[in-house]
């Protein structure tokens, strides 16, 4: 009997107070800074292309292969606007398959890819999980938005730093490290 | 008129599970059953099974820890310390102090969510459904320290071998700290709403008791042998990371039953949050991951290692072959070794109180079907 109250008392105590929990999907609770949802690749904006250049690194480190990626000549590169010979083509990743484990971010050189914020699986389309060069760009941008994302190693990644430091280096050569647009 | 012998009674065979809310997953026991009395049981398993070992062998180590994540998913992190630890013992790689600290204080912050979750389920076993609101509303600010810490709620991936991933947040220990007090406040909530309520001690005490050498000849580890009066605990016995530099108790039952097996998990939640606090008071600023290859490629070798998992003794068994995958990954999961002891405790009792034995043992079928 004495449990029993103190229990109805314990109870008692919290029915006045606001409740703990949120009403999804109306409200939704902010994640956290270094929430990991679905990768994303990201823009360099230097030079306006994707910083990926299909390596493949990723695709080939991924525990559950669900990513595909293939490349082609950048033609920025043989117009010098861009220090990347080689460029990602097309993209693929299916997120029903990825299980946000991370290792394709940490397995990039080129700070190519990163865990943005998304996490709502939900689609109306047969393959809308599968996202391709465009969403994961698009989702990327929206993550540099949010999070202020920024390059962890830009002299050596984005285009722009990469070759005013080549002109530096060779002074012949002319430099155009502006946002040329050639597609 | 009948004789008396026309109405003998034969045992009847009931099912129950595989899906049965208290089985806590998929599991499958087959009650033989005298009248209300439970005669014999045979559990069933297997209903779960992933392959996980054999997956190990294909993968490289790195990845490897994804796949444990996955066999405890409520004490992820302690899952990927084991096997991080089995790997960094066949490399002779010794992770940074301050990676050992975050490592024990992730791995102490999990046993305490994963302890608050049993508390939960464990009274909506018996038909208590208050403590399990109280129970998440804990674990849940524990997961949003994990969110802030590793990136993940649940599949972490984020104890590395030879350390973690990235060093603590920015206000990581008053974080903590603050939680750890709301934490200890609310393992105090549940214990005056649950542990001595009368129709709770009526379910538990004398209920599926086993005594300590049928416990210990079962196999049984972890909180449900201390229950019996076995002080037996690996973080003390075989100390690893920085557990000997804490000090801690190890709370020990006496009768054996399920109401001491559950209050063995509360005194272990109050204890696993002073722990927390002595790991932030000793921290120091260092490194976080040790000198190595990024490719992990231990030498030839075999390795057993074990640790404190919340369900009991975890161990892995890793064979190297010399290659950047795993030749054999063997896990003693001690939710599996820990259902030996069904049998033994559920002969005797009424078919009502099976529910409780069951869920007094706190088996995590991912872990028992791997
Ligand atoms: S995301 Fe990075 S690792 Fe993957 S293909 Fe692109 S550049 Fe290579
Ligand atoms: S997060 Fe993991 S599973 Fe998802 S694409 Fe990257 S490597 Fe693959």
């Amino acid at each position: 009997m004495i449990g029993t109250m103190r229990g109805l008392l314990t109870t008692a105590r919290w029915l006045l107070r606001r409740p703990v929990t949120a009403h999804y999907p109306e409200q939704h609770m902010p994640v956290q800074e270094r929430y990991m949802g679905f990768p994303a690749l990201l823009t360099d904006d230097t030079a306006d292309e994707p910083f990926c250049t299909g390596c493949m690194v990723c695709v080939r480190e991924c525990p559950t292969q669900c990513m595909s990626a293939q490349m082609h000549d950048n033609p920025k590169f043989a117009d010098g606007s861009s220090h990347r010979r080689k460029i990602i083509e097309e993209f693929e990743i299916n997120l029903n398959r990825c299980i946000l484990c991370g290792i394709c971010v940490d397995v990039c050189s080129f700070d190519a890819i990163e865990m943005s914020y998304e996490h709502e699986l939900a689609s109306y389309a047969r393959a809308g999980a599968r996202a391709d060069l465009t969403l994961l760009l698009e989702q990327g941008k929206r993550y540099v938005e949010t999070s202020g994302w920024t390059p962890a190693n830009p002299e050596k990644n984005s285009a722009g730093a990469a070759l005013a430091k080549k002109a530096a280096a060779a002074p012949a050569a002319p430099a155009s490290g502006g946002n040329e647009e050639s597609a | 008129m009948r004789t008396q012998a026309a109405y003998e009674t034969v045992d009847m065979m009931l099912n129950m599970g595989p899906q049965h809310p208290a089985t806590h997953g998929v599991f499958r026991m087959v009650l033989t059953v005298d009248g209300e009395r439970v005669v014999d049981v045979t559990p069933h398993i297997g209903y779960l099974h992933r392959g996980s070992e054999k997956l190990a062998e294909h993968e490289s180590y790195g990845q490897v820890v994804t796949l444990f994540d996955r066999l405890d998913y409520v004490s992820n992190l302690n899952n990927e310390l084991i096997f991080c630890r089995a790997a960094e013992r066949l490399m002779g790689v010794e992770p940074p102090e301050r990676a050992q600290y975050i490592r024990t204080i992730l791995a102490e912050l999990n046993r305490l969510a994963s302890h608050l979750l049993f508390i939960g389920t464990y009274a909506i076993d018996l038909g208590g459904m208050t403590p399990i609101m109280y129970g998440f509303r804990e674990r849940e600010r524990i997961q949003n320290l994990f969110e802030s810490v590793t990136g993940a709620r649940m599949m972490h991936n984020f104890i590395r071998i030879g350390g973690v991933k990235e060093d603590a947040p920015p206000g990581f220990a008053p974080r903590v700290r603050a939680l750890l007090d709301d934490a200890e406040r609310g393992v105090a909530e549940i214990d005056r709403l649950l542990t001595f309520n009368e129709v709770f001690l009526a379910r538990t005490r004398g209920v599926g008791v086993i005594d300590a050498p049928s416990a210990l000849s079962c196999g049984l580890t972890g909180p449900s042998l201390r229950a019996s009066g076995v002080a037996y605990d690996v973080r003390k016995d075989y100390p690893y990371e920085v557990y000997p530099y804490l000090s801690y108790k190890v709370p020990v039952g006496e009768n054996g039953d399920c109401w001491d097996r559950y209050y063995m998990r509360v005194l272990e939640c109050y204890e696993s949050v002073s722990m927390v606090r002595q790991c932030l008071d000793q921290m120091e600023d260092g490194p976080v991951m040790a000198q190595m290859r990024r490719i992990a490629r231990p030498p030839k070798g075999e390795v057993y290692v074990h640790g404190e998992n919340p369900r009991g003794d975890i161990g892995v068994f890793l064979v190297s072959d010399g290659t950047d995958k795993p030749y054999r990954v063997k896990v003693r999961p001690p939710s599996f070794c820990n259902l030996v002891a069904l049998r033994p405790m559920m002969r005797g009792a009424y078919i009502a109180d099976a529910v409780a034995i069951l869920g007094s043992l706190d088996i995590v079928l991912g872990e028992v079907d791997r």
